[in-house]
């Protein structure tokens, strides 16, 4: 949480700018260097660098970890179905060409759809380790038993 | 010639980060230090023509890492590690370095050479890739087309490993906040 405001003023410019580029990767992989890992990380490192300037509560209203759960799940299931989906189409696990009547067709489809998981598996996992990494560190300094038995009431839960 | 000079620019770069990190007398500057070398790394990775990977580097070796370092070195505190022992030099310690470091330039001498293309690596199945993707799938990029198409079930795997990652995260430590835990009872 920053309160220089040169660093939030450019960030808010920045952030912005990291998310739309991180979009490109994604969509251009076909045809530039990039793909779903990529643009991923760059989308998740956009995230942390606006949990950074804006502080933890601003970064979970926008994303919360719940979502991300959420997000990074959808991510492998969305990867596996599409593999299904050439199963139940009478072809193999993965195997896009059955996916529509064209095999070219279907081959881009096979491909936008993984890519889009790898994209949503890996942002939300790169975004809920510095989450997890980095909360409540002056609390962990000042107070450890107070912390411990919290995070044990939680493993119990 | 241009891109001799800048890979020697580069490596040299790095040979001095890596002494700075070796003799920093504080970690909050050895941590920084590393972000550096990621990002000279990823342009290292950039001169090899490998952008993808000059992408990751950027974003996770030099970014996500050095703040989970950072977050690792706020926690721990700055000073636990100031022993006494600077300045000693362990006679066990450089004798391992300096023979594993010799072995290694060793085995360089059985790799072949960087780029050419009748290494091993490129017999194998990358000339069939290369000449059959456009037709078979259809776009422009081939590492896409291995990555995403070819290597399919591969890609899958890594997915699954970083989803179980952050899963063994989530399920180790929480998801960070106290607070969180009130939104795991409704579950």
């Amino acid at each position: 949480m920053s309160d220089d405001i040169i660093l939030r003023i450019v960030g808010k410019f920045l952030i912005p700018l990291v998310v739309v580029f991180a979009l490109y990767v994604q969509f251009h992989g076909e045809y530039g260097p990039g793909g779903g890992f990529q643009a991923g990380v760059i989308l998740g490192a956009a995230l942390i660098l606006y949990r950074l300037l804006f502080g933890d509560a601003a970064a979970r209203k926008a994303v919360s970890p719940r979502w991300l759960r959420l997000q990074a799940a959808v991510g492998v299931l969305l990867y596996g179905g599409t593999g299904v989906a050439g199963i139940l189409l009478q072809g193999q696990f993965l195997e896009y060409n059955v996916l529509l009547t064209d095999p070219i067709n279907g081959q881009h489809l096979g491909i936008i759809l993984i890519e889009l998981g790898v994209l949503l598996t890996v942002s939300a996992t790169i975004t809920a380790l510095a989450y997890t990494f980095s909360a409540d560190s002056e609390e962990h300094l000042s107070d450890p038993q107070v912390d411990a038995s919290s995070q044990s009431d939680q493993l119990r839960s | 010639m241009i891109s001799e000079v800048i890979d020697v620019a580069l490596l040299a770069m790095l040979w001095i980060i890596s002494l700075q990190v070796i003799f920093t007398r504080s970690e909050l500057t050895a941590i920084m230090v590393f972000g550096a070398f990621s990002l000279i790394c990823a342009g290292l990775f950039l001169a090899m023509g490998a952008a993808d990977v000059a992408f990751t580097e950027a974003a996770v070796g030099a970014g996500v890492s050095t703040l989970l370092m950072l977050n690792a070195l706020r926690r721990c505190g700055t000073d636990r590690c100031n022993s006494s022992r600077r300045g000693v030099i362990d006679i066990r310690a450089l004798a391992l370095t300096g023979v594993t470091g010799a072995a290694l330039i060793w085995g360089t001498r059985d790799l072949p050479g960087v780029g050419l293309a009748d290494n091993p690596v490129h017999l194998h199945v990358a000339p069939r890739y290369l000449q059959a993707s456009f037709d078979e799938i259809g776009i422009p990029n081939v590492v896409t087309s291995v990555l995403a198409s070819y290597r399919g079930f591969d890609t899958f795997g890594e997915v699954v490993v970083v989803f179980t990652a952050g899963l063994g995260v989530w399920l180790i430590l929480g998801s960070g906040k106290r607070n969180d835990g009130k939104a795991d009872e409704d579950e």
